[in-house]
């Protein structure tokens, strides 16, 4: 039922169960909060009082004024803006480039099959491995973070669309076929449409796996960025810029998800 | 008589796997002449599907052949329109969208073919809901919708595969009373294969009962029923309607371990 009609047809109890659905979200809310304040206060007061070395733990007024400091030279934009910039195009090439692939798996169930190992151990493989192998081949730059980003999530990408192909109802395929479908025409008529919410899921799982990609290239090779900055405070030993960029990080990579499910919501709608 | 549109001669059919060779169907013939309606059933595991997708042209068989129109079936035959268990409507697109999707991958969109859909849709009440999507119908004007979309690339010969066996018990005799009324009205030739008896005998006018596999063709029935309305409900009430049953039940010899 909408809202709109549940507004037509309000009864004293409903209009209370109303009122206690809202009172309850707005304590979880106001509880969550609660929670973030205190727990920056106790630090803080922590650093204050000399419970706790700020030096080593750092303390949040410090983190604010190292955040004003980056704000005042221009930097802190500088250094979101690439380590976005290489997350995006990294999950993006990912998505794009694992969804071709498993378009030819699809494709080719021969090919599939002799592939089906080599995908497995890929899959297993810790990719950041490779890190070395890239910067040598990619020289010190930003490709080298982006094909990071791109190799740790291309290998699920794969998996999972292809799954998701597979999983298409055979009636389905066979409906088009006594249609006369080529094999052309099955994938874009039934297999592509029908699996881009499989496609949207890869996408989720694809951004956090690129921010992985990401700081761990920009921790190998960079001179700018979020993971630059981590590890150049860590070697100058200041917590503070160190603290900063780990928060910067957690809020951009919860904005990029939220996006993520943004656009699944979209989609879900226009479907409908 | 007329030389029959589907000749099934002397079909069979074997699938081979690692653990072995298996024999789905043995010495098929079956004729079904212009305008008939004819029932499959058999005990699970038969080779009634398997039928299907012979006289569909989508497996070739063993030994034998199939003719349409006295033309040798090769490869999916155009005459051929095929309903699966479930309606199958691509939710993505609306029911105008579904309805054409023969046409659309046979490429014959043409103005002529367009105003022919169109037309079925007012027919059978669903030009209302070319607009919608197929979520926001009920199950009979899925199957509806469904039928639409088969009779559009106009087939010669209607093949149902258990079409209704994922309906609710209600839903799916009303469907199965407009799907046999549309199917009459059109003029169209229809093989049913199910695994239900009443539905088999209450539509076609003969059923075709198989045997355990190997499938051999065990016998056929007439079907005579006398009913004022020759509507699948109505003719369950027939006086004939309980001695079909019972005696197909017999030939069915399913036991339950």
């Amino acid at each position: 039922m909408s809202n709109r009609e549940q507004a037509i047809s309000l009864s004293p109890e409903q209009a209370a169960y109303l009122r206690k659905v809202r009172r309850r979200k707005i304590n979880i809310f106001l509880s969550q909060v609660l929670l973030l304040v205190t727990l920056l206060g106790i630090w803080e007061l922590a650093a204050i009082v000399g419970w706790i070395n700020p030096f080593i733990t750092s303390q949040p007024s410090g983190i604010l004024k190292t955040i004003v400091n980056l704000y005042n030279s221009g930097d802190l934009f500088l250094h979101i803006g690439v380590t976005v910039w290489e997350t995006i195009v990294g999950f993006t090439l990912g998505t794009i480039l694992g969804t071709i692939f498993a378009i030819i798996l699809w494709w080719s169930e021969p090919l599939a099959r002799v592939l089906d190992p080599y995908l497995v151990v890929l899959n297993s493989l810790p990719k950041v491995a490779l890190g070395p192998i890239i910067i040598v081949w990619m020289g010190s730059g930003v490709s080298a973070i982006i094909v990071m980003a791109l190799l740790v999530s291309v290998v699920v990408t794969i998996l999972g669309v292809y799954a998701g192909f597979s999983q298409v109802d055979p009636d389905r395929v066979k409906l088009l076929k006594t249609f006369g479908a080529s094999k052309g025409q099955i994938l874009q008529k039934a297999v592509l449409p029908g699996s881009v919410p499989t496609i949207i899921s890869a996408l989720k799982i694809n951004v956090g796996l690129s921010w992985v990609g990401v700081i761990v290239g920009e921790f190998l090779v960079s001179k700018a960025g979020l993971g630059y900055l981590a590890v150049y405070g860590g070697q100058v030993f200041r917590l503070n810029l160190v603290m900063t960029s780990v928060i910067i990080l957690g809020v951009a990579a919860a904005i990029m998800y939220l996006a993520v499910v943004l656009l699944e919501k979209l989609f879900i709608r226009w479907q409908q | 008589m007329a030389r029959p549109l589907v000749q099934v001669k002397d079909i069979v059919v074997k699938y081979h796997s690692p653990e072995g060779e298996t024999t789905a169907l043995e010495n098929i013939s079956l004729d079904v002449f212009q305008g008939q309606f004819i029932s499959i059933v058999g005990p699970s595991g038969c080779g009634k599907s398997t039928l299907l997708n012979v006289v569909a042209g989508l497996l070739e068989p063993t030994q034998g052949e199939v003719a349409i129109n006295g033309r040798p079936v090769e490869g999916v035959s155009a005459s051929v329109g095929y309903m699966p268990q479930t309606d199958q409507l691509f939710e993505w697109r609306s029911i105008w969208k579904n309805v054409i999707l023969g046409l659309e991958v046979q490429n014959k969109l043409t103005a002529e073919t367009r105003e022919s859909v169109r037309q079925l849709l007012e027919r059978y009440g669903l030009w209302e809901f070319r607009n919608a999507f197929p979520r926001q119908l009920s199950g009979g004007m899925r199957q509806r919708a469904a039928l639409i979309r088969t009779l559009a690339i106009k087939p010669e010969i209607l093949l149902l595969d258990e079409a209704f066996s994922a309906l609710d018990y209600q839903t799916r005799l009303v469907v199965s009373d407009e799907v046999k009324k549309i199917i009459s009205r059109e003029g169209k030739t229809a093989i049913l294969v199910t695994h239900d008896i009443s539905e088999a005998i209450s539509m076609a006018d003969h059923v075709v009962v198989l045997t355990r596999r190997p499938g051999t063709i065990k016998s056929i029935h007439k079907i005579v029923l006398t009913c004022q309305e020759h509507t699948p409900i109505k003719c369950r009430e027939a006086p004939e309607f309980r001695d079909y049953f019972n005696r197909i039940w017999k030939e069915l010899d399913i036991h339950v371990q």
